[in-house]
């Protein structure tokens, strides 16, 4: 009986060493979570797919997003419905699968190319935000005082507008156009992005191995460096994944608005703008792009809630 | 409670005044000289000074903002530039068509999402709830403007000769109007008044207008022209409920008190309702607060779609059109409105969880 118990022990110990032995890293860990969440990874291969196209824009699509194809297409027009001769389309016509826009372009050709606008518009809005507002966050936590307090209450007057408005009025300050969209939307975002950063330094500032770095006589600069960032990184990273769905959105919304990308840009709230007048006759031409965006916009929604639930600590098993 | 409330208060006076120190900046900051925008390009030099010193713009900026911050809380916005109309005037026409739709999408969201999020909660793990859940996660990532689009095309082209054909655009349609509540009883309201201004502001809300002097086909009316926008607008903020609802609900739903409240013997349903719907209530409530800023600019995309003249669409040709001082009325009003419905929604909070108001 005794021995019995001691072998059991002794296994337990054994499997205890073995899991010391191939220990399980902490990015494996979440690697392992995030591919146990289903729309994690629907949303991460959106994503994949949404990039694949967007570098071979120039393969997949059939013309050039600007060009337009009267006069060198025959019985090419306006406004054509969808055509696609796999599906029973007359083969006399032109096939065009999204049909052709007002301008007589190829529309699944300007979808494809607007994937580029989007994702280059997502991605550098949430790096100017994310640098600016994580900066600005770990200056004010590390410096606390008077500093923080302004910074802050800068920080509460940008959250205190209603953030699409506040876009609105900054493209007007800028003038309307792509680049200065981006640059709306960046500064509407960057509250977000000192907050926690802010709350991460206050919080890691107060460890004992920040005092021990500290003592050793490391200097701030450094600290806020290899000791902080790192650490802040994860709700940073979340963050900023559900940030650019935000930006793409809030991006359309301004160039539906007339305020964001400028014709004949392939941008896809342009373009549902455009044609949103001939909605009741061409429906097509408002439906492919705003699909388009909402596809893109839930890919990154899901790939952010799937890393966020991934990286959460309290949910480890 | 009072400390709380009070500190709390004072809390949301500096973003007030923040908010109209930025667009006062803003406003300034918009390129072109307001002299030549309202005079046209050819104004002479003298003009634009007569015109520099009747508006006060030769003033140092400080004393400019000084006297913008006595007219703004005397509620004294100026008057268009494109129009000579008082800013109030426009604010008394416009706002009441955007707070209706606001409302009614609010409505939609809680009535939708609430019960949505309770629904996924209890079939957690099934079909139901995956279900609830994908449609959330469509619902957060949709453009409300292209949803709109296509609510107007089905419901205006592909439902045409159907009961369930609906008004794509307006706010009633042409040559309906809605008496104002004040004619109808035979008030003598003094023009010009504040008084006036006020009632004529209450009747510009047309659904509560035409309800209480039931003006019933113009109240069916108006209803009908709403749901396609109110629902468009609702869709995020929807979603958005439904999530926090199920969530918040589940994670109460582990809390000892449940095993204790079903340990006594009540029906899952009782305790669901009694014990743990008011706690997990909770940050629902404050979510529902903060998507006002959400609807707000919504509203915006909305009402360019559905053709509705509200504040987004008064505030969008505004900018566009470089009208200063609308543009500055609206926004700092919009941004109030946002500031001090936050500021409710925390008040309520501290309220319903004790634990809120000792910090």
């Amino acid at each position: 009986m005794v021995r019995r118990k001691t072998l059991e022990l002794l296994e337990s110990a054994a499997d205890a060493q073995q899991l010391t032995d191939s220990p399980t890293s902490q990015w494996r860990l979440t690697l392992r979570r995030f591919r146990e969440r289903k729309s994690g990874m629907i949303g991460l291969w959106i994503v994949i797919v949404l990039i694949l196209i967007a570098f071979f824009a120039p393969i997949i699509a059939p013309f050039p997003p600007n060009e337009v194809l009267i006069g060198k297409e025959a019985g090419v027009g306006p406004r054509d419905k969808p055509c696609v001769h796999l599906f029973g389309c007359d083969p006399e016509k032109p096939q065009h699968i999204m049909g052709t826009d007002g301008n007589v372009r190829d529309e699944f050709s300007r979808i494809v190319f607007g994937s580029r606008v989007s994702l280059t518009l997502g991605f550098f809005t949430v790096t100017i935000a994310l640098l600016v507002g994580s900066l600005i966050g770990a200056i004010a936590g590390y410096a606390g005082g008077w500093f923080d307090n302004m910074m802050m209450r800068i920080m509460d007057v940008i959250l205190g507008f209603p953030s699409l408005l506040l876009a609105i009025a900054i493209v007007a300050v800028l003038g309307p156009g792509l680049q200065n969209a981006l640059i709306a939307i960046a500064i509407v975002s960057i509250p977000a992005y000192a907050r926690v950063m802010r709350s991460q330094v206050l919080s890691i500032k107060e460890s004992d191995y920040v005092s021990a770095s500290r003592a050793l006589g490391a200097s701030p600069l450094s600290i806020l460096v290899r000791r902080v960032v790192p650490n802040a990184l994860t709700p940073l990273v979340v963050l900023a994944t559900l940030g650019v769905a935000t930006a793409i959105l809030e991006a359309a919304g301004l160039s539906f608005l007339g305020l964001g990308a400028q014709p004949p840009t392939a941008e896809w709230g342009t373009m549902l703008a455009q044609e949103r007048n001939n909605v009741f006759t061409s429906p097509q031409l408002v439906f492919f792009p705003g699909l388009a965006i909402m596809i893109t916009v839930l890919g990154f929604n899901l790939m952010g809630d799937g890393l966020r639930d991934a990286l959460d600590p309290s949910l480890n098993k | 409670m009072l400390s709380f409330i009070i500190r709390r208060t004072l809390y949301a006076i500096p973003v007030l005044l923040g908010i109209v120190v930025v667009v006062f900046i803003l406003i300034r900051a918009i390129p072109g000289d307001p002299c030549t925008s309202l005079l046209g390009e050819r104004a002479t030099p003298e003009a634009c000074e007569r015109f520099n010193e009747a508006n006060g713009l030769n003033d140092p900026v400080i004393v400019q903002l000084g006297i913008y911050m006595k007219n703004v809380f005397t509620f004294n916005l100026g008057e268009s530039i494109k129009t000579s109309q008082p800013v109030t005037d426009l604010l008394v026409e416009r706002l009441p068509t955007t707070t209706e739709l606001a409302m009614s999408a609010l409505f939609i969201a809680i009535v939708a999402g609430v019960p949505l999020g309770i629904l996924a909660a209890r079939k957690h793990n099934t079909g139901v709830d995956a279900a609830t859940m994908a449609f959330a996660n469509v619902g957060v990532s949709m453009p409300v403007f292209w949803l709109g689009l296509m609510l107007a095309y089905l419901f205006a082209i592909v439902l045409k000769d159907t009961p369930f054909s609906l008004p794509p655009s307006g706010r009633l349609t042409a040559g309906v109007f809605s008496t104002p509540y004040y004619e109808v009883w035979g008030w003598n309201l003094q023009e010009g008044t504040f008084w006036a201004s006020l009632n004529e502001y209450i009747s510009n809300h047309i659904i509560f207008n035409s309800f209480i002097t039931a003006q019933w086909s113009v109240w069916w009316d108006a209803v009908r022209h709403l749901i396609l926008p109110a629902i468009a607008l609702a869709t995020i903020p929807l979603a958005i409920i439904a999530r926090i609802t199920r969530s918040s609900l589940l994670e109460v739903m582990n809390k000892d008190y449940i095993r204790t409240a079903r340990a006594k013997g009540g029906s899952e349903t009782r305790v669901v309702t009694h014990h743990a719907l008011r706690n997990a209530m909770l940050p629902v409530i404050t979510i529902i607060g903060l998507q006002l800023g959400l609807l707000l600019g919504g509203a915006v995309l909305t009402e360019t779609v559905f053709r509705l003249a509200g504040i987004g669409t008064a505030l969008y040709d505004a900018i566009t059109g470089r009208d200063y001082a609308v543009v500055q009325g609206f926004t700092v009003i919009v941004a109030a409105i946002y500031v001090i419905v936050n500021l409710l929604v925390d008040l309520s909070y501290g309220y319903l969880d004790p634990r809120i108001r000792v910090k």
